[in-house]
């Protein structure tokens, strides 16, 4: 087996967890990277079928691109999509700085969803990589009542053993891409062929390294335009993957709160 | 304004470099404030995986704290590690060294924290044990060595640190490691690697350091770079646990993960514990190129049998010639992560592979203190300790000695939804229970049917199956069934009473009363209950059937279709019917084995159906079963319009 295909079967092997352990699971599929490579790969779990439904938590700000995608994909991929919306900024916690409370509209758009339609497993894209809270998560991610992550109580997870309980109110966070990092999912799209928004690749000098809100998103200086280039970039750079997500940098605690609220 | 701010990655493209190979993970592990996240961040910092910009930001960082430089914070992501100065969860960076990727993990060394030390470390193909060269081998360095002995991570690399703190002593370093190697030499692990090491200052992290120019055995990562990846489990016997039956489309897919060997299309394979045996069609995927023949350890895989079996998540597929072991017991050496203390008697949730069964914890036989490596004279277990228990299980699982298999040989316990413990099978000393005798003829190829169940069902207006009656002696089994065989055959079932001592006249005159032969009796009974039902019937069967794994392996045979009724009446009032006189008997010593009196019984812990047969009339029962029966193998027609001589029910 190749590193890519043990990183593979691994996804797959929690996937199937997932699918087999909780009783109403879901998938985030926020149209990134992570998320086409996690959509692809519960194909390949399920002999292509997705047999969950796929959840855009829209805040309604995503770049045009991202809207086309969703559209397009939703339909060749045969998924059952449900689109839930994000309340209004005003209704997230003011002591949070701006963009992370641009970031926890998200946060309640996808509580809402839980809450009307009673999931007990959210899996989700993260990686370990990305940043440094992250870094510390479970494959299987419990959260409390409010959806609340408790860091510091994190159950024990080991030999691919995994807590699949979640008491009434509570639901699991599904994590399969926990041990990927980012040059894993392009050189993996790459093999595959996975389907991408091309605002991952360079325009006039610029591309995206992660996608999110229009306003709190911004590009990196890259002259990157296919996946290759890409890869090739990705083994020299001196950036970090989510420089251009300015709700990671506002305040030392920003992040950490965020996802303790149920931020992914 | 966002492109200007700090980087907060904990690792960069130092990770992304190497990707060709998969990364050495190592599991960075010690007693608590020996060094290990500043170890680490010292790492990542000396092989250029940290920006200026993340520097800046632990700056900044302590700066706020009012506290000199750390590198800890580079790992210690959350708030409270950082106001505390401890490291609560483990976190997972990535480095590259000469060529080779790293995937570190650093543990926390906090005993409190031993679950979250456990869930990193697991999966670690090796560890860097930290031992901070003042304080030496405490209570978390012996605790975590002995945790890494039952992880089976054996390549160890130590880093004496803080020798800057020793003046870089060689008396010192030679103490720790003499004290250390003897402490691993009693888990029988060799050949660590020692490294004097200094975080702060960074003594012998990538380079020989002038300050210890007695040693001159290469840098910390150096001597982590020596280390082989665990072996792949390809060339051992196949072990292929099934997670889960999926029927998307035309196809019925078992799903699983090869956790050893290799399998390939057309493999004649036996799936554990109802020991099926069949041959493998194909070997399923999506987006492949051209079809799969053959797939080996660590795939996660789907596959399609020549023939339809009852097959469920839990179940092994193995080659006939190298099968899992079957039991219902066995020895555990367990660490333990509950809040509470472990006491004989306590029933908990076991997980081995993909199966799951309730078990009690029969008895407690050793109880070791990890942190003093002292034996406890002791009934139970206290949080962190480890100890050998006896387990029993409900059902028979498929499974392997840890020292044979680990992936197959290693287990949870939950408490309710929580993991509160872990550890590995030693299965010395016990009986395989695989079905007896083991087939011995060869060139067997099944026959199929090409009369299916739903045909006969349709003829015979109601599905076959399985009424499992189980009791004491006494309690009524034959009374009921041939009762409720009058009944049925009344109203149209195709039925048959199949009678203990009837079978033992003729299939199993050769059979005698010892725990061997019930075993044998009963597996000849259920086998025989199944191929009738098979061929429609609704089988009523009146074994007393004390062995819970005697009757789960009936329960396999049969299928879904199975029903198991617990007659419960207790002995005092069976021995007061005592309608063939055997009580007497056994209770003058004429008969030995005779249960109840001199063997056992197991009572079902969950069962289709409970009659209280010791005080509710032969009416009463009847009628219960004539419900049961009625609403799970319903008969599709009305009853024939003679209804033949049917006494009534008194």
């Amino acid at each position: 087996m190749t590193p890519l295909d043990a990183l593979e079967s691994q996804s797959i092997y929690i996937l199937r967890e997932a699918f087999s352990r909780l009783d109403r699971v879901a998938m985030l599929w926020s149209l990134g990277k992570d998320s086409n490579v996690m959509v692809w790969l519960a194909k390949k779990a399920f002999f292509g079928h997705v047999p969950f439904p796929v959840l855009h938590v829209d805040t309604g700000r995503k770049f045009p691109e991202m809207y086309a995608f969703r559209d397009r994909y939703a339909r060749e991929w045969n998924l059952d999509l449900i689109v839930g919306d994000c309340p209004p900024i005003e209704e997230t916690d003011p002591s949070l700085p701006p963009a992370a409370r641009a970031a926890a509209r998200k946060t309640a758009g996808l509580n809402r969803l839980i809450e009307a339609r009673g999931y007990t497993g959210i899996i989700a894209g993260i990686r370990r990589d990305e940043e440094g809270t992250r870094a510390k998560e479970r494959v299987f991610s419990p959260r409390g009542a409010g959806n609340v992550w408790d860091v510091r109580g994190q159950p024990p997870e080991f030999w691919d053993q995994f807590r699949t309980d979640a008491p009434p109110g509570t639901h699991i966070r599904v994590h399969p891409l926990l041990h990927w990092t980012e040059i894993d999912v392009w050189r993996y799209s790459a093999r595959e062929g996975i389907p991408m928004v091309d605002l991952y690749f360079a325009r006039d000098g610029q591309r995206y390294r992660s996608l999110g809100d229009r306003d709190i998103t911004h590009p990196v200086p890259s002259d990157a335009a296919t996946i290759a280039e890409v890869i090739a970039e990705l083994t020299v750079t001196e950036t970090a993957e989510r420089a251009g997500r300015a709700m990671d940098h506002e305040r030392e605690d920003a992040f950490e709160r965020l996802r303790e609220a149920g931020y992914m | 304004m966002a492109d200007t701010l700090p980087t907060v990655a904990p690792a960069r493209a130092g990770a992304a470099r190497i990707a060709d190979e998969a990364p050495l993970r190592v599991a960075v592990v010690g007693h608590v404030d020996h060094g290990k996240s500043t170890l680490v961040g010292r790492l990542l910092h000396a092989k250029g995986a940290l920006s200026e910009t993340k520097v800046a930001a632990v700056r900044a960082m302590c700066e706020r704290r009012g506290m000199p430089f750390e590198w800890a914070f580079v790992t210690d992501a959350l708030q409270a590690e950082r106001d505390q100065g401890v490291t609560v969860d483990a976190g997972h960076v990535r480095l590259a060294h000469g060529g080779r990727s790293f995937a570190l993990i650093d543990a926390p060394g906090h005993r409190e924290f031993l679950k979250n030390m456990i869930s990193g470390a697991a999966d670690c193909d090796a560890a860097l044990v930290v031992i901070d060269a003042e304080e030496g081998v405490r209570e978390q360095s012996r605790r975590h060595a002995f945790m890494l002995h039952l992880l089976g991570v054996r390549e160890l690399v130590v880093a004496v640190t803080k020798m800057d703190r020793v003046d870089y002593a060689q008396t010192r370093f030679d103490e720790v490691r003499r004290d250390f190697t003897t402490l691993l030499a009693s888990l029988g692990i060799a050949g660590a690697a020692f490294v004097p090491v200094s975080g702060r200052a960074g003594d012998n992290i990538l380079n020989a350091s002038p300050r210890t120019p007695w040693y001159r055995d290469g840098g910390l990562l150096d001597r982590l770079g020596g280390i082989a990846p665990r072996p792949s489990a390809a060339n051992r016997p196949l072990r292929l646990p099934i997670q889960d039956v999926y029927k998307f489309d035309t196809r019925r897919i078992l799903a699983g993960r090869i956790e050893s060997g290799r399998l390939r299309v057309g493999d004649e394979i036996v799936i554990a514990p109802a020991d099926h045996r069949v041959a493998v069609r194909g070997i399923e995927g999506w987006a492949v190129d051209g079809p799969i023949l053959e797939a080996e350890a660590g795939q996660s895989v789907g596959i399609t049998l020549d023939e339809q079996v009852f097959v469920a998540r839990g179940d092994v597929i193995a080659h006939p010639e190298s099968p899992a072991f079957e039991t219902d017991a066995f020895r555990g050496r367990l660490f333990w992560l509950g809040r509470a203390p472990l006491r004989a008697g306590a029933r908990l949730t076991l997980r081995v592979h993909t199966a799951e069964t309730p078990v009690t914890v029969e008895r407690i036989e050793r109880v070791v203190d990890t942190a003093r490596m002292t034996d406890l004279a002791d009934t139970e277990v206290p949080p962190h300790a480890v100890a050998d228990i006896l387990l029993r299980g409900r059902a028979v699982l498929a499974l392997d000695a840890a020292r044979d298999l680990d992936r197959t040989g290693r287990f949870v316990l939950l408490d309710g939804p929580d993991i509160v413990g872990g550890g590995l099978v030693d299965l010395d000393g016990f009986r395989d229970r695989r079905a007896r005798p083991a087939r011995k003829a060869t060139n067997i190829a099944r026959v199929d049917h090409r009369v299916t169940a739903e045909m006969r069902a349709d003829r015979a207006g109601h599905r076959g199956g399985v009424i499992w009656l189980t009791g004491l002696s006494g309690s009524g089994k034959s009374t009921l069934a041939t009762e409720l065989e009058l009944r049925l055959f009344g109203k149209g079932y195709q039925v048959y009473v199949l009678d203990g001592d009837n079978l033992r006249h003729g299939l199993n005159a050769n059979l005698g009363f010892s725990p061997d032969d019930r075993a044998e009796n009963i597996r000849r009974a259920g086998e025989v209950a199944a191929l009738m039902a098979r061929a429609g019937f609704l089988v009523l069967t009146a074994f007393i059937s004390p062995y819970r794994a005697d009757r789960a392996r009936a329960r396999r045979a049969a299928g879904a279709d199975f029903h198991e009724v617990y007659l419960r009446a207790d002995l005092a009032t069976c021995e007061a019917r005592d309608p063939k006189g055997l009580y007497r008997k056994a209770r003058a010593g004429e008969i030995a084995d005779f249960t109840g009196v001199s063997a056992p019984y197991e009572a079902p812990e969950t069962c289709e159906l409970v009659l209280d047969s010791g005080f509710r009339s032969v009416a009463d029962c009847v009628g219960a079963l004539l419900a049961h029966v009625d609403r799970t193998f319903p008969l599709d027609r009305p009853a024939p319009a003679t209804p033949g001589t049917l006494r009534a029910v008194t």
